[in-house]
């Protein structure tokens, strides 16, 4: 039992997502930054899947009633456990009525706490991610409060050894965050003038960003004729411009429809990027071909499996290196 | 009839949008219903999902186990078929009619007499024409169970609130513009209230979660507010 001393900003249970219920209206929810939950889950040898707590700009205060295997992905929040530091994309061991204090994110603005057995909530529609908005899902369709006890699921056998990833998954912002982005569906509605703003000037994080959506600021992005349209299909990553001119890149709660013209799509291994972005950082976008979003979707997918199928054979460098994302 | 015009858009790596049209029309809507079926019976395994809107539908899929290229080749071939179904009434086994039991007016409600003044009728007016029209749901969306409805007399439309409400309690029947909508969960909302159904629209701990889905229709049934728990009991 994981008992929450202090919730944070806004933590909450994720896992990878609940798709299948688009038609219904049901987002598809599930971590933001898809690529650290993972690695968390991998580092404490999860099976891919587990739920994890993801905590937003400012951690919890955690008690463990019994002794845990624990893995912090994502920003840095100065985790101290016990009183002492504990690094950021790593794996520990946590003893029975150890306490895991996080602060605030000092780069970055989402952290993915894994514990080995996954944090035991019951499935909704086929998930464990909280879509708090609708009440579904998670822990009792909310974010974490004061008191709160979580189950942890069983495991078998060993976790993989303590240790951390040989590389940092977020990094400081250094100028612009570049993200890509593949132009459409609804590109034919702005000029070419728009199309091209969009693409080649940096636009700034609003404090309008949340898991539905991060509203951007920068030069108004030129429709050709209206920025309205019939609803349509929405999915994470959507590039929506109202008349307004201001871009909102759709997140994982996002509404599954939508009745602005959509720009481009940010590409799913860059979502991450966006979901890590805070406000008054500043994103570029860059066009993407298709086929090179695959491409980069494939090195996510081989890079975890590398995680995930070698778990404790000595992958786990003992240290950390900066700047390899 | 013209075979429809299908333009296949990209919405990110893992994303066709299959439009076919670009406005509310009950014809493009049956295309749209058709088609989703189609893809979802034909290509599941394939695909993630089929997700229907009002004119266009959406297919997620996994690039890394099936080309876009390959993709794209079936869900045409789907579509010419599907295209030339969709253009004659739909069979009466495939039509599904689902009568919603509403309480009008009083507290269930609130906005009922507004309504009736703006259309210049009385309330049992507005209930009477309310529930003697059949409604398409064209789509699902804003949040989960939500049916975007086709098929409101215009004679009853009425501007939206112009401070929304924070709490519309779930199951609310309202109307917004030429619109009429029932809100499955309690949420904030602009519609105007005009009664409220104890069916749930929206449970997921339901052997059937969704109570309607795209391309059914909807009839309203005025009961009376001693008979709510009755159809309370009945939905479980």
């Amino acid at each position: 039992m994981i008992v929450v001393v202090a919730p944070g900003l806004l933590t909450t249970v994720q896992d990878g997502g609940r798709p299948g219920f688009r038609a219904f209206g049901v987002p598809v929810a599930g971590a933001m930054d898809r690529l650290s939950w993972a690695l968390a889950n991998a580092l404490v040898g999860n099976r891919p899947g587990a739920a994890a707590l993801e905590m937003t700009l400012l951690g919890g205060t955690f008690r463990f009633e019994r002794s845990a295997r624990v893995a912090l992905c994502g920003a840095d929040m100065r985790a101290l456990l016990d009183g002492r530091p504990v690094a950021v994309d790593s794996t520990f061991q946590v003893p029975a009525g150890g306490q895991l204090v996080l602060g605030a994110a000092t780069a970055g603005a989402r952290t993915y706490l894994a514990v080995r057995g996954g944090i035991d909530v019951p499935e909704v529609l086929g998930s464990r991610s909280t879509y708090v908005r609708a009440g579904l899902g998670g822990f009792r369709g909310r974010t974490l409060a004061p008191g709160d006890r979580l189950l942890v699921g069983s495991a078998a056998g060993e976790p993989p050894p303590p240790g951390a990833l040989p590389f940092r998954l977020v990094a400081p912002p250094r100028g612009p965050i570049r993200i890509r982005a593949i132009p459409g569906p609804q590109e034919e509605l702005f000029t070419a003038a728009g199309i091209r703003s969009f693409f080649a000037t940096p636009f700034e994080v609003t404090n309008r960003n949340d898991r539905m959506g991060y509203h951007l600021r920068g030069a108004p992005i030129e429709h050709a004729g209206g920025a309205d349209i019939v609803s349509d299909p929405v999915v994470p990553g959507a590039v929506q411009v109202p008349a307004s001119g201001a871009p909102i890149v759709m997140m994982m709660d996002a509404q599954t429809a939508g009745g602005y013209a959509k720009i481009a799509t940010v590409i799913g291994a860059d979502l991450r990027l966006m979901a890590q972005a805070r406000m008054g950082d500043t994103v570029a976008f860059e066009e993407c071909a298709d086929g090179d979003a695959v491409e980069a979707l494939r090195e996510e997918r081989r890079l975890l499996e590398g995680w995930t199928a070698s778990p404790g054979t000595g992958r786990i460098a003992g240290k950390t290196r900066e700047g390899a994302s | 009839m013209k075979p429809p015009i299908v333009r296949l858009l990209p919405q990110g790596e893992c994303g066709i949008v299959v439009e076919l049209g670009s406005s509310i029309d009950v014809v493009v809507n049956r295309r749209v219903v058709a088609l989703a079926g189609a893809i979802a019976g034909e290509l599941a395994g394939k695909i993630v999902e089929v997700v229907p809107t009002y004119r266009s539908l959406l297919v997620v899929f996994d690039p890394l186990r099936v080309s876009r290229a390959a993709l794209a080749r079936k869900i045409r071939a789907l579509a010419a078929r599907a295209g030339g179904r969709a253009d004659r009434r739909p069979t009466p086994e495939r039509r599904r009619v689902v009568e919603i039991p509403v309480v009008y007016g009083g507290d269930h409600g609130p906005d009922l007499e507004f309504v009736a003044g703006v259309a210049g009728l009385t309330p049992l007016e507005v209930v009477a024409i309310h529930s003697s029209c059949t409604y398409r749901v064209h789509m699902l969306g804003f949040t989960p169970g939500f049916p975007y409805l086709g098929g409101m007399s215009g004679q009853i439309a009425a501007p939206r609130l112009e401070v929304p409400r924070e709490r519309v309690p779930s199951g609310s029947v309202g109307i917004a513009g030429e619109q009429t909508g029932i809100y499955p969960i309690e949420s904030p909302g602009g519609w105007r209230l005009i009664g409220r159904t104890p069916l749930r629209l929206f449970d997921p701990d339901r052997q059937e979660p969704f109570l309607v889905a795209a391309g059914d229709e909807i009839r309203f049934a005025p009961i009376d507010p001693e008979e709510w728990e009755r159809f309370q009991e009945g939905s479980r």
